[in-house]
């Protein structure tokens, strides 16, 4: 969503002249071997079904090309001189199809494998950008060259238009646009930069920076900006011709490539931020959350790479299907025709369905997408995004000769492309099409025979019916064209064939043959009529109509997902055993929640209206938090050692099952961090478990921002012999931090120099460089943004905890802290707070001296102490992971529960909302069956914020829902197959 | 609750002062507890809830042991003759059987991320020679932490490979390998190969299947192997073939480790075609598929994965949590294993069998997956698994139900009768620290 800078109607202007207009179309300077051979040719397809702009049909009407071009379309009529008529007798002609998002004639890169090897932290040594996945300098019309074999593969779906891209890299470089005859690449390419691509996957480079999505989208953004700064360098202080290019090319239609719905999302998002609105090129799956794609205000480039049917006769392989996978399967072809529901505007491309393309299409076209719809989105849609409206996308006047001739409406079921001409040039796909197919008489020595002739799958066949109920017949050896034709057959079964040759006559066709004795015969073959059909293009049309989704789509697109979101409650629970987390501690009595929050809480509370809950028996406790947490997310480590750019919130994987798992263990809130391999992580992301809503509404508003620090082995690669990435050792590790910290006061001086320039001074400096890093580590020493650091053997808690001191800052959350019993009393002082395990230990070396007393200590000296799972299991029993704080260390029940509830609350800075019940917080509660420190304890109810996300007893309902939905749809398969 | 606790505290001062080896090694520097000394006098322990272990519980009963050998379990009002017994009056507390943790690298390693201390698995695919107990390191850190659970024997198992070699059944207190050894070589053990791998997809960043392509090749190097074993003559020497006899005059058993449906099957359908007397399935997370395989072979399952998330996300989300009961209530005999953590995390194994019991399994019957079961599954019944006249006496104290951590309490434990030391580094550091901080708030 947001501004739209490069919107395709306006490029559509700017690149217009762009496409080369020539009168003639041979390269001018080319010699020939031979003598000149220039031709001006000029057609009239007459009797022509014509589809026009308005999705209207001109029947009967007449087709005017000359040298290339489109002269007129007009409705019959007498024909001027000059054209050389060809007679289509009614059948179809549509404007050629432009595929927007292919490889033609691109080379590939090679991918080396660099597993195992050293990090590559350099780009390579070329005066290119700093990353090699930066590679918008490559322009495809520099490496296009003609591929007959993949040209004839997208001539044979009927593209006689096509954009070229390599697709490698962040940045891709620019695209051309390419027609699909038999010219030269000179020739072909209509314009050489036609749009500028980008995706967030590095391709083949090597370096070792992005290695996650969220890399990705780090280095996007730092371009961005580093672009911007060295577009107005002058002179330019280094060479970098990535940057000039990707500066040089922003004016194109932004083409960005996206293996999901959510990347979409945030794809599109990063691209508000510099005002540049993206064309996504998706994966088909943004039926998923069409509505939210719609919000993007982004035209899409959407695939027709329809899933193969999943293998389903074997039940143990079924099993290992995913509900997603087999809706998707069954889903896939709704996409566009959702999309269209939408009124969202996107092109249909042939990647990932090939040979596929146009059956796929039709699916699609019986799957509700409209076909005027459909054939736009090959057609005219393309050509706006690209600007090229103007001369491709229709059949108009002055417009490329590129069209197609069916043999009949494009979708019809037994529709044939027959032709596909390309600049006013005939490439012929079917051969021998005629419309031969019917029921013949074959007259033969006196003996009449009825013959049923077929076109099937490119070829005549024909067969001998032997009895009028079709129970028996012979199959006939047919070769059919070029005004010729030829026949064998046994008329007794395995018996001795009779040959026969002819040609065609008025209503069939008659000549002479051999009997299977030798002599010769003479024959005829007369049409009697048609082939009964056994379901008609009409028929065909009809069912697309009432074509109706077949399965439910769900919030979120994955097993318990629901079909529409849980609504929040106003309730009043009674009786239950209330762990407040507050001055009342635990006692049995009354809660009520009001619009999400806790309104009261107290004996015998009345609400007259909302919905009461039996409590009697069970323990009503606090969401539990948990501080440190890695679910929900596509990835967890990027490689820099100083990683501070990156930021969890954009991976957050809203459909991951472990937040229903979550919340099936009374989770309602986690810290989601970036993992422990640099000194200095990502930003992270706190979320609450609102199962089916996508990302940006899992993050809580307006919490506080944090990030992930590390420690230790993990951060020296100690378990990666070949690594030689600075930090090897605890003494780099703190230099990382002293180093990082520096650089960002040095930035901030800059920045602060910079802005006490006056205006005019200004004129004669440019800004200084805008860089992620530094500005995220500011934001720490400025207090906008709070640590979290992994860390196990005291020595290195202490040396963070001084140069914290030492910058004027503090380490918020000591994470892991499994020696924090050494140094507790020195965190305490600092004002560290420690989430730590319960008892786990010892799997590294650093991990060691590690004891499961480690939390009770640290509580004891005071430290605010909370246990984390560190793991999508254990998190969905922290519950019994606190109870551990009593068995080790002999902290009281109050206390240890506290610990996965309100200390993690506190550590989050989010005390005030969550974590206790006390009115006026937010109703993140758990009902649970026992006493929740117990291994008993079951979790009955989960709300957030007064909605119940998770319920045992609509659990159970939904076991039943998803085995119903597996069972209809691997039986659909099985009628498929 | 508070209140609760509190008395739960005097009980335990109070049970402390009974157990003078813990009082002693208080003061002791950080070393691993010194291996207990043989039982001197006959010990009755009275007033406790006796859980033999088999399902049966004996609300207020009387345990006596002598030479390490259990000599009565009753009831107190039995009146069993204690003259000359030291009485050990629990008052109301627990006694379990130790709990037997089958399929551990426990003593063969000490941390997972340091190659020095791996001596778990061997290099090659086919170790049939090689024994756990000689490399068994009585003093592993690890170890005590363990007994603090109640975790007082370990089926110490080679890994990897095909073929991993002989494991051990180790008793956890002991003064080196061959002192601790409870049983040596009591199982032969398989690592069925997969038949689908995972790896890293560089373009979308994330984990992905593919098939084995060395799955039929592995298949084929297992099958000549057994052919070979069994047909070994002893000339000339192979140690592999001479270690794998074991398997085929009874001695060991075969563990087979196996967790997907179709390895199931094939691993069973392997072992069948050879004269094995015992075969045990370990692992098993795909087990409830082919039980009706397993129930006709009569193949017992080491269960693992309780502490798992499910395989696929329609599956139940508490599936991991209920396989124990499921394949219980199939019919088949279930042991549960710690092999699906690493092995600082197996102390854990007593809430393995809690969790049973929270999701289908009364508590009696969770029990039995640790103690008897496992007992019966590893080949060693006749000595532990149960509180039964004649057996080890290998038990625990614990101040409230051991399946659960928030009553879990070992107050004591034996093993054959030895009086073990519990206070092990990480309550020595405890301690230590607990003063630190203790004193500095004075």
């Amino acid at each position: 969503m947001g501004k739209i800078r490069t919107g395709f109607t306006a490029t559509g202007l700017v690149f217009l002249a762009a496409i080369s207009t020539p009168s003639v179309l041979a390269q001018d300077n080319l010699t020939a071997n031979g003598i000149a051979d220039d031709r001006r040719n000029a057609f009239a397809f007459t009797n022509a079904n014509i589809y026009q702009a308005d999705g209207e049909i001109l029947s009967g009407g007449t087709l005017l090309i000359r040298d290339g071009r489109v002269v007129e379309v007009r409705a019959g009529g007498e024909l001027s001189n000059g054209y050389f008529e060809i007679d289509l007798g009614g059948r179809f002609i549509y404007p050629g199809f432009i595929d927007i998002y292919t490889g033609y004639g691109i080379p590939e890169l090679e991918r080396e494998d660099a597993n195992g090897a050293a990090e590559n932290l350099f780009s390579s040594d070329l005066a290119l950008n700093v990353n090699d996945a930066i590679r918008a300098s490559f322009r495809a019309s520099t490496a296009f060259s003609p591929a007959t074999e993949t040209r004839d593969k997208f001539r044979q779906q009927g593209f006689s238009t096509v954009l070229s891209l390599r697709a490698d890299g962040i940045a891709r470089g620019t695209s051309a646009l390419i027609t699909l005859g038999d010219e030269r690449a000179s020739e072909s390419i209509i314009s050489p930069d036609a749009a500028a691509h980008y995706s967030l996957s590095k391709g083949t480079s090597t370096q070792s920076m992005p290695s996650s999505l969220m890399g990705s989208f780090a280095l996007l953004r730092q371009t961005y900006l580093d672009a911007a700064w060295f577009a107005v360098q002058s002179p330019r202080p280094f060479t970098d011709e990535s940057l000039e290019a990707w500066n040089r090319y922003q004016g194109l239609p932004q083409i960005m490539e996206v293996s999901n719905w959510q990347q979409a999302l945030t794809a599109d998002k990063v691209g508000d931020e510099f005002e540049v609105q993206y064309i996504l090129k998706g994966a088909g799956d943004s039926y998923k959350r069409a509505d939210l794609i719609k919000a993007t205000n982004a035209t899409l480039i959407v695939p027709v790479n329809f899933p193969e049917a999943p293998e389903v006769d074997d039940a143990i392989a079924a099993d290992n299907i995913s509900l997603v996978d087999l809706k998707h399967w069954e889903l896939a072809p709704f996409n566009p025709g959702i999309l269209a529901e939408h009124d969202i505007d996107f092109a249909i491309t042939s990647a990932g369905s090939g040979d596929d393309f146009l059956k796929n299409l039709r699916l699609a076209v019986n799957s509700g997408l409209p076909a005027q719809t459909a054939l736009d989105a090959i057609t005219r849609t393309p050509a706006a995004m690209l600007g090229v409206s103007e001369q491709l996308g229709q059949l108009a006047p002055g417009y490329l000769a590129n069209f197609v001739i069916s043999s009949a409406e494009l979708f019809a079921e037994d529709s044939l492309l027959l032709e596909n001409w390309i600049r006013g040039k005939q490439h012929v796909l079917v051969a021998d099409f005629d419309d031969s197919d019917g029921r013949y008489q074959l007259l033969m020595a006196g003996e009449s025979y009825d013959l049923e002739l077929r076109f099937e799958e490119g070829k005549h066949k024909a067969k001998i019916l032997l009895t009028d109920d079709e129970s028996e017949s012979r199959t006939v050896a047919l070769e059919l064209g070029n005004d010729l034709i030829s026949l064998s057959f046994a008329l007794e079964e395995n018996g001795d064939r009779t040959r026969l040759n002819g040609w065609p006559v008025t209503g069939g066709w008659q000549g002479n043959g051999r009997s299977p004795a030798g002599e010769l015969l003479s024959w005829q073959l007369l049409r009697t009529g048609e082939i009964e059909a056994e379901s008609s293009a009409e028929e065909a049309a009809e069912s697309t109509a009432d074509a109706a989704v077949p399965g439910a789509i769900l919030y979120p697109f994955v097993a318990y997902g629901r079909e529409s979101m849980p609504q929040r409650q106003d309730m009043l629970i009674r009786g239950a055993m209330v762990w407040t987390n507050e001055e009342a501690g635990t006692l049995v009595t009354d809660v009520l929640v009001r619009a999400g929050k806790i309104a009261e809480v107290g004996n015998d509370l009345s609400a007259d209206g909302v919905l009461e809950i039996d409590g009697s028996g069970k323990h009503l406790t606090p969401g539990i938090i948990d501080e440190h947490s890695h679910i929900a997310l596509f990835n967890i480590n990027e490689t820099m050692a100083n990683s501070a750019m990156v930021r969890m919130k954009d991976v957050l994987d809203s459909e991951s099952i472990n937040i229903y798992r979550n919340l099936a263990g009374g989770v309602t809130t986690a810290q989601l961090l970036h993992g422990s391999a640099n000194p200095i992580g990502g930003q992270s992301a706190i979320i609450k478990m609102r199962w089916g809503r996508p990302s940006s509404e899992l993050l809580i508003e307006g919490a506080d921002e944090f990030i992930k620090f590390a420690l230790g082995e993990n951060v020296k690669r100690s378990r990666s012999p070949a690594s030689i990435r600075y930090p090897q050792t605890r003494m780099g590790v703190e230099q990382v931090y002293v180093n990082a910290f520096s650089q960002a006061r040095e930035y901030e001086k800059k920045w602060n120099d910079y802005r006490r320039l006056s205006r005019s001074q200004r004129r004669n400096v440019t800004a200084p460089r805008r860089n992620l890093v530094d500005e995220t580590m500011l934001e720490i020493l400025n207090g906008e943004r709070y640590v979290t650091s992994h860390s196990y053997v005291q020595s290195e808690i202490n040396m963070l905890i001084n140069v914290a001191d030492s910058f004027d800052f503090n380490i918020n959350t000591f994470t892991h802290i499994l020696e924090g019993y050494k140094v507790a009393d020195k965190m305490a002082l600092h004002g560290a707070g420690g989430s730590t395990f319960a008892d786990w230990w010892g799997y590294k070396w650093e991990a060691f001296q590690a004891i499961p007393y480690n939390a009770a200590l640290m509580q004891q000296a005071g430290v605010v102490v909370a246990i984390n799972s560190d793991d999508a299991e254990m998190s969905r029993r922290l519950n019994q992971e606190a109870a551990k704080s009593v068995k080790y260390g002999g902290l009281s029940e109050i206390d240890a529960f506290k610990q996965v509830t309100i200390n993690p609350a506190i550590l989050l800075h989010l005390d005030n909302r969550i974590g206790s019940i006390r009115p006026g917080k937010d109703a993140d509660l758990v009902l649970w069956s026992d006493h929740p420190l117990s291994i008993y304890a079951g979790v009955e109810t989960t709300w957030i914020e007064g909605t119940p996300y998770y319920d045992r007893d609509e659990d159970l309902a939904m076991r039943e829902q998803i085995a119903n939905e597996r069972a209809r749809i691997i039986a659909a398969i099985g009628r498929e197959d | 609750m508070e209140a609760h606790i509190k008395i739960w505290f005097a009980g335990l001062v109070r049970l402390l002062s009974g157990f003078i080896a813990m009082v002693l090694s208080a003061s002791a520097i950080a070393l691993v507890p010194q291996p207990a000394a043989d039982q001197s006098e006959p010990i009755a322990i009275v007033g406790a809830i006796i859980h033999i272990g088999n399902g049966e519980v004996i609300a207020d009963g009387v345990i006596t042991f002598s030479e390490g050998i259990i000599t009565a379990v009753a009831a107190a009002d039995d009146a069993i003759d204690l003259s000359n017994h030291r009485v050990i009056d629990l008052q109301g507390t627990h006694v379990y059987p130790g709990f037997v943790l089958p399929n551990t690298s426990l003593g063969l390693t000490e941390v997972g991320a340091s190659r020095a201390t791996a001596d778990f698995e061997e290099e090659g695919d086919i170790n049939a020679s090689v024994r756990s107990a000689i490399a068994y390191n009585t003093d592993s850190e690890i170890i005590s932490t363990h007994r603090f659970n109640g975790i007082l024997t370990a089926q110490v198992t080679p890994q990897g490979g095909l073929v991993s070699g002989s494991s051990s059944l180790m008793k956890l207190d002991g003064w080196n390998w061959e002192d601790a050894a409870l049983r040596t070589d009591d199982g032969m053990h398989l690592y069925w190969p997969r038949l689908k791998t995972r790896r890293r997809n560089a373009d979308t960043f994330r984990f992905e299947t593919v098939d084995n392509e060395e799955y039929s090749g592995s298949v084929q190097l297992l099958h000549s192997l057994f052919q070979s074993a069994q047909t070994y003559t002893g000339e000339p020497l192979n140690l592999n073939l001479q270690a794998m006899r074991s398997l085929f005059n009874g001695s060991a058993k075969l563990f087979i480790h196996a967790d997907e449906a179709k390895e199931i099957i094939s691993a069973v359908r392997f072992a069948r075609r050879y004269p094995i007397a015992d075969v045990v399935l370990v692992g098993g997370r795909e087990a409830l598929m082919v039980k009706d395989l397993l129930l006709a072979e009569d193949i017992p399952v080491i269960y693992e994965a309780v502490h798992d998330l499910p395989e696929m996300a329609w599956h139940d989300t508490d599936g991991p949590f209920r396989m124990p009961y499921l394949l219980s209530e199939a019919g088949l005999k279930v042991g549960l294993g710690g092999g699906a953590t690493g092995i600082q995390s197996q102390r854990n194994l007593p809430f393995l069998a809690g969790t049973a019991a929270a999701y289908g399994l009364d508590p009696e019957s969770a029990l039995t997956l640790i103690t008897k079961n496992n007992a019966e599954i590893l080949g060693i019944d006749d000595r532990i698994g149960t509180l039964e006249v004649g057996k080890d006496a290998t038990l625990f104290i614990s101040v409230g139900d051991a399946l659960d951590m928030r009553s879990s309490q070992v107050l004591g434990a034996y093993i054959q009768g030895r009086d073990i030391d519990l206070f092990g580094t990480q309550q020595q550091l405890y301690e230590r620290f607990r003063d630190k901080y203790s004193n500095q708030v004075e």
